[in-house]
């Protein structure tokens, strides 16, 4: 089995703060993390090949700095990565992103890829499904458990659905993107973080992987972003402090027919 | 432009059962497109022997006044309407009006024109309606074959889509066979002065909006939040065309197949669609006290939700998860119950319209966004209100 696993990373959101004088994004000092679907989706192949053999190779689109997310993946039990960097790469949008990875992933041999099913960041759960049409082969999205069957060549899946979930097989090579439930990812000890040094991290930039320039980085993208701000915050309201309970859930109540959906329910 | 190298096809046919309009046939060995071609792409990528070309014109070579009128994808699952389709169509209308352009809606399944008339009363000029029998239940392959033919055959400005689960599985297939932009699960949609669309999303976490345009692509797409639009009154009296799209599917298209569908959750209040979500948190202690919240739920009609501790402790299936590693939702209603309201929870419900809080600790960042806070203990607050709101929701 060779298996691909796309990467991201991103800033911690829970630890990204607005200037309230400029209303920015302060990202000095926010630590940067793997994208923590991504870390399932690498989890899952790693946990593949320790079951069946094989080879994971983690890529990712990033500046020089996103080699530590790789490094972090390589310690977990992945045995190659593949850094895509370029100032030319810069700006891109999920489209221009997923052709970028195509781009690299087409020259190379795989069975299966695994993709987190979005970023915490970004949140668009666009890339994985636009990296599969751009490779022409399926993904199947919201993946919840994986079961290999090598020499059928084929894949079979749980893919979460708003009632439960839904058994897909599917024919190898396939894309899926993971979704927390899939599995619990391993925190590596220091001998693989260790270890994770020696392994092969290449580089390629937009000469190494080739085709049009133009279809890369900003100007390779469908959208483009015209206005940033930051949106209203949400202020605490009423406090509710009553000595007994009932009195309490009265108030509340009291005040929740007000609303128009409480008073909505009214009889019926 | 497309075009068969003729001297790579090797006319193994395997084109022929992906084109959702029949348009490819094999003659002396070789594939030829006829004239039903809408260019959707679908054969391109899977020719083994990259024999199929799609000359696509460049960025300011395509002509952008040949795609005219708004379109949403009226999704559909066991023949009711899902309520982000309401949602687009009242949406859509608003749009398509300011541009003085038509709305239509794309309605995809088996048997399924009884849904024709709602649509039409809910705002749409016209419904595209693609039925067959391998439609019947959401299958990602044949649903995104069907939409992408039609968007190319009748090629509207913009297509919106619900951002439910299979809405953002299926739109970001289409925008990568159509290659143009797609921005996911927008909360605000306007028209500019030059006639394009204006996309307003969260990033971040919903720290950050960005505005969003895609001006040199067509159509136009995006996925819409669920629960931010509001639903349009029917109007019954409304007129509208139904047009009938044939849809060639074969088995061979289908390469993702469902073999079992599983049910998991009672009710039919799925998360992402509820009016009013009753959620708890690692303030309930232990999975036994889960029926507390539940009666709450119950007596509002609501659908359950929960925080990650809830999830990583088995209290509760992922599927219930609100928050950054699990669901985004945007009820009329939510109500924390024992949730401290961490960023991480709050990235998932801080665009609910009324938020109200139980906990116990004064302190907690839920109660620092709540509308109505109390403080105190759920184990007792929780049976109050239940009796409470069952008999003021039975005055009149």
């Amino acid at each position: 089995m060779k298996i691909i696993v796309c990467i991201k990373q991103v800033p911690e959101v829970a630890e990204v703060k607005i200037d309230p004088k400029t209303n920015t994004l302060i990202r000095e000092g926010v630590p940067s993390i793997v994208n923590p679907f991504d870390e399932i989706a690498v989890e899952e192949a790693v946990r593949i090949k320790e079951k069946q053999g094989g080879e994971v190779t983690v890529i990712t689109m990033g500046p020089p700095q996103a080699r530590q997310a790789l490094m972090r993946c390589l310690a977990m039990g992945a045995d190659k990565g593949i850094l895509l960097t370029d100032r030319a790469f810069a700006g891109s949008d999920t489209w221009a992103t997923s052709h970028t990875l195509a781009q690299a992933i087409q020259k190379m041999e795989y069975d299966l890829i695994l993709c987190g099913t979005r970023a915490i960041d970004g949140d668009t759960a666009q890339v994985g499904p636009e990296l599969a049409e751009n490779l022409g082969i399926t993904p199947i999205t919201y993946v919840k458990k994986v079961e290999i069957d090598e020499e059928r060549k084929r894949v079979t899946v749980h893919r979460e659905t708003e009632e439960g979930y839904e058994v897909i097989e599917c024919r190898l090579p396939a894309l899926l993107t993971a979704i927390k439930g899939l599995n619990e990812p391993r925190i590596p000890a220091l001998r693989e973080i260790m270890l994770a040094k020696k392994k092969e991290i290449k580089e390629f930039t937009l000469a190494d992987i080739g085709g049009d320039p133009q279809s890369y980085g900003l100007k390779g993208s469908f959208t483009e972003v015209v206005r940033i701000f930051t949106p209203k915050q949400r202020e605490g309201g009423v406090i509710i402090r009553e000595e007994e309970p009932a009195a309490s859930a009265k108030k509340l109540v009291q005040l929740l027919l007000e609303e128009p959906i409480i008073k909505s329910l009214r009889g019926r | 432009m497309i075009r068969v190298i003729i001297d790579e096809c090797t006319g193994c046919k395997t084109c022929v059962s992906q084109c959702p309009f029949g348009a490819i046939e094999i003659v002396n060995e070789k594939a030829q497109i006829s004239e039903a071609c809408t260019l959707c792409g679908a054969c391109e990528k899977i020719c083994p022997v990259q024999a199929i070309v799609i000359e696509r014109p460049k960025r300011g070579e395509i002509d952008l006044s040949e795609y005219k009128g708004v379109w949403v994808y009226a999704e559909q699952s066991d023949g009711k309407l899902k309520s982000a389709a309401f949602e687009l169509l009242s949406e859509g209308r608003k749009l398509a009006d300011k541009l003085g352009e038509e709305l239509a809606a794309v309605l995809i399944g088996k048997e399924v024109s009884h849904l024709t008339d709602t649509i039409i009363a809910q705002g749409a000029d016209k419904v595209y309606l693609v039925e067959h029998e391998f439609l019947e239940r959401y299958n990602s392959d044949a649903y995104t074959a069907m939409l992408t033919a039609v968007i190319s055959k009748y090629k509207p400005s913009i297509v919106l889509y619900g951002a439910t689960l299979n809405g953002r599985d299926l739109a970001p297939r289409i925008a990568a066979r159509l290659r143009v932009g797609l921005t996911a699960d927008c909360t605000g949609l306007d028209i500019t002065e030059g006639n394009l669309l204006l996309q307003t999303r969260p990033a971040f976490g919903g720290n950050i909006m960005a505005s969003i345009l895609s001006s040199h692509t067509r159509p136009q797409m995006a996925t819409v939040r669920p629960n931010v639009m509001k639903k349009a009154k029917p109007n019954p009296s409304r007129k509208g065309k139904v047009v009938k799209v044939e849809a060639n599917i074969t088995p061979k298209m289908i390469r993702a197949k469902i073999l079992d569908i599983v049910k998991e959750v009672s009710g039919d209040v799925n998360l992402e669609e509820a009016d009013i979500i009753v959620s708890c948190g690692r303030g309930i202690q232990s999975p036994d006290n889960i029926p507390i919240v539940e009666e709450l739920a119950k007596t509002l009609h609501a659908a359950l939700g929960c925080s990650r501790p809830v999830v990583d402790e088995s209290w509760l299936p992922h599927m219930h998860q609100v928050g950054q590693t699990g669901k985004t939702v945007a009820p009329k209603l939510y109500i924390a119950v024992g949730i401290s309201g961490m960023i991480q929870h709050q990235v998932g419900m801080q665009t609910s319209d009324v938020i109200v809080a139980i906990n116990k600790d004064p302190e907690a960042p839920i109660l620092k966004i709540a509308k109505y806070g109390v403080v105190g203990d759920l184990f007792k607050i929780v049976p109050e209100l239940v009796k409470e709101l069952r008999k003021r929701l039975q005055e009149t």
